[in-house]
């Protein structure tokens, strides 16, 4: 099924929960809502589940008006962020019940709903604990409870909201691959809502960036990290540099570097550039532009090193991440001076009064990058 | 015996100050609540096992139990009702008034029951706003049943949505929601997801309302007219007596009531004995 929400509002008493937002949910895709708490995320999620109705807009199912239809006659299944196990039921009953209240003529018989809550107890690598309480379970088996009692009414749409957010940070890898995997049998459309942008990116086929209420960008992951449509995103999505840059004649001046061209033919004067850790050269020839930079730290973090590097031209430090075997390849030390420039940028130029211009984009690159 | 070592080595003044708070509470609740308990009882037996049967046997006694029964029966159901549906309304919509529908709730506690007995006189008395239309319509309220079952509904209405409301709050409409979604109509979610979760409390809210119910004196004496035989429960009964020197018969009838205060406790008990680790996985956080 093809979900369409156009331009819907919801508005609670304190703040704007959804302000003008549209997407597109095509069959069968795995869609990721992305954004720190407060930004509209679940109330979309809950819209979707019929549990809010917004002030306006509309959402249409296969070209049907969806918000006409209850709740219970969606035919969803959601996960809730605290899993909303009913306490007084066994996890068998917890996932039979969407079948149990079903009116008797669409209602299977004894025997097929036990049949369907052993193989999916089986699905979620559950079988054996049937009898339990879901106090008695660990968080992420009351997850799969919550999932498993989710998949029995067998839904069009699969709804989750911060599935892996009560986790711990192990446990949520191994269930997030597993729900990626699971996606994949199952062929269900299915909407996550997280804050989290490693799981976002990692999980997803496309992710909605949410920000105060409306949608920053939708993307793929690749598309939502490589070319970032506002500052927020930038800021949001991965660790980023900030930095500012100056017009200086018919190209760009920020510190040493000097991006050449001016894709905004000179209408503005000031811009903001944001470079990540992995888009810096360390070592660059002297025959090109660059930053003259001191190593301050380097914070080694397993596979990867972060290294602190302060720039006297630019007034600040900037981050870089390099493998880390490649750091005694390169001679590193803290305390030794460096030639850095990025390898790519996003910039927003700024207005006259200072304000950030999100739909003046542009995605630079180095023309000919040289591996560091 | 770490707990022996350590009050043998605390010293002898601070020992002392305990035993001494021990004994005050124990002083205090043998005068306050054992004493004239065990005085009902031994009141009422003072002349033997016989003239106590007589005493509650009596045709006044009788209708007196009766009537406390009924209006029991009828108040307590409707008190659950509007109990459940009051802490729904509250735990789980936001609506302007909702802080005066919480005030509304308490008042019964707050105001003197005399007074809640003397509206229901302004209201419905021969004197009253409705008083002369239902007296043409042949309808009695005051100096009737009616009037005792509606004086004990204002009485008890705190008792059910008060112990719901906290409970309802801290378990949230997460559960609920999850029914929904999974397909459950309005009332299966209510049978099968919110009644299980507030049983125990909802049974506690019960037991009070129904020992309040049945002991309410104040309110139910001012609409009551004491009318033996007909519009006397079981307190106003135990007053007319002991008002007419009949202690053996006062004190016969108010032991049945603290029978019932009684049971009420022991069944209390026995249900946190009994359901004790369910009640606790009901509970808030247990989860």
């Amino acid at each position: 099924m093809t979900l369409e929400l156009s331009h819907l509002n919801r508005r609670f008493a304190e703040y704007q929960a959804l302000d003008d937002v549209s997407l597109q949910i095509a069959p069968g895709e795995f869609l990721a809502l992305l954004g720190p708490s407060g930004s509209g995320k679940t109330t979309l999620l809950r819209i979707l589940a019929g549990l809010d109705y917004p002030d306006a807009g509309s959402v249409l199912k296969d070209g049907k008006d969806f918000l006409a239809t209850t709740a219970r006659e969606r035919n969803i299944g959601m996960v809730f962020q605290h899993y909303a196990l009913f306490r007084h039921l066994t996890v068998l009953e917890n996932i039979a019940f969407g079948l149990h209240v079903r009116p008797w003529r669409k209602r299977p018989s004894r025997a097929v709903i036990r049949e369907r809550v052993e193989r999916l107890l089986k699905r979620v690598q559950l079988d054996g604990l049937g009898r339990r309480y879901p106090s008695q379970l660990s968080g992420g088996q009351r997850q799969r409870v919550a999932l498993a009692r989710a998949l029995a009414v067998e839904p069009d749409m699969l709804l989750l909201d911060e599935p892996f957010g009560a986790l711990d940070a192990q446990v949520r890898v191994t269930l997030r691959r597993w729900l990626r995997e699971l996606h994949e049998e199952l062929d269900l459309t299915t909407v996550f809502v997280t804050h989290d942008q490693e799981e976002a990116l990692e999980l997803a086929d496309r992710v909605a960036v949410m920000n105060n209420g409306r949608v920053e960008q939708v993307g793929s992951p690749e598309t939502i990290y490589q070319q970032p449509a506002t500052p927020f995103v930038c800021e949001f999505i991965g660790k980023v540099n900030r930095f500012t840059v100056r017009r200086n004649g018919a190209g760009w001046v920020g510190g040493g570097w000097q991006p050449e061209d001016d894709p905004w033919q000179g209408r503005y004067g000031e811009a903001v550039a944001y470079v990540r850790p992995e888009q810096l050269r360390l070592a660059v020839p002297p025959s090109q532009p660059a930053w003259e930079a001191r190593l301050r730290h380097i914070y080694l973090a397993g596979s990867v090193a972060h290294l602190e590097l302060h720039v006297e031209s630019l007034g600040q430090s900037l981050e870089a991440d390099i493998a880390s075997e490649d750091l005694a390849r390169l001679g590193l030390h803290a305390g030794m001076e460096l030639r850095v420039a990025p390898r790519g940028a996003v910039l927003f130029p700024r207005d006259g009064q200072g304000a950030t211009l999100n739909h003046e984009r542009w995605i630079w690159h180095a023309r000919s990058p040289v591996p560091a | 015996m770490s707990r022996g070592v350590r009050s043998r080595s605390a010293s002898w003044p601070r020992r002392l100050g305990h035993v001494a708070l021990i004994l005050l509470a124990l002083a205090f609740l043998v005068a306050f609540l054992v004493a004239p308990l065990a005085t009902v009882f031994a009141e009422a037996f003072r002349d033997g096992v016989t003239p106590y049967l007589a005493a509650i046997r009596q045709p006044e006694a009788r209708s007196a139990i009766r009537l406390t029964l009924l209006v029991a029966v009828i108040a307590v159901p409707l008190n659950v009702v509007f109990g459940v549906a009051a802490a729904w309304a509250m735990t789980r919509f936001d609506f302007r008034g909702k802080t005066l529908l919480g005030a509304l709730i308490d008042l019964p506690f707050s105001v003197s029951p005399v007074i809640s007995g003397l509206v229901y006189v302004l209201l419905f008395g021969a004197q009253g706003w409705f008083g002369p239309w239902l007296d043409a319509h042949g309808v009695k309220v005051i100096y009737a049943v009616p009037g005792l079952v509606l004086a004990t509904i204002f009485i008890t209405l705190p008792f059910v949505a008060r112990e719901l409301i906290p409970l309802m709050e801290a378990q949230g409409s997460e559960e609920e929601e999850a029914a929904r979604v999974l397909g459950a109509s309005g009332w299966q979610m209510f049978f099968r997801v919110t009644l299980p979760n507030i049983r125990w409390a909802l049974l506690y809210g019960v037991l009070l309302c129904n020992a309040r119910a049945m002991g309410e004196f104040g309110a139910v004496s001012v609409v009551s007219g004491h009318i033996r035989g007909l519009t006397t429960t079981m307190p106003l009964e135990v007053e007319m007596r002991y008002n007419e020197y009949d202690y053996v018969g006062a004190f016969a009838v108010a032991s049945l009531l603290a029978l019932l205060a009684l049971l009420t406790l022991a069944v209390k008990t026995l249900l946190e004995w009994r359901y004790g680790d369910e009640i606790a996985a009901h509970a808030p956080g247990g989860h």
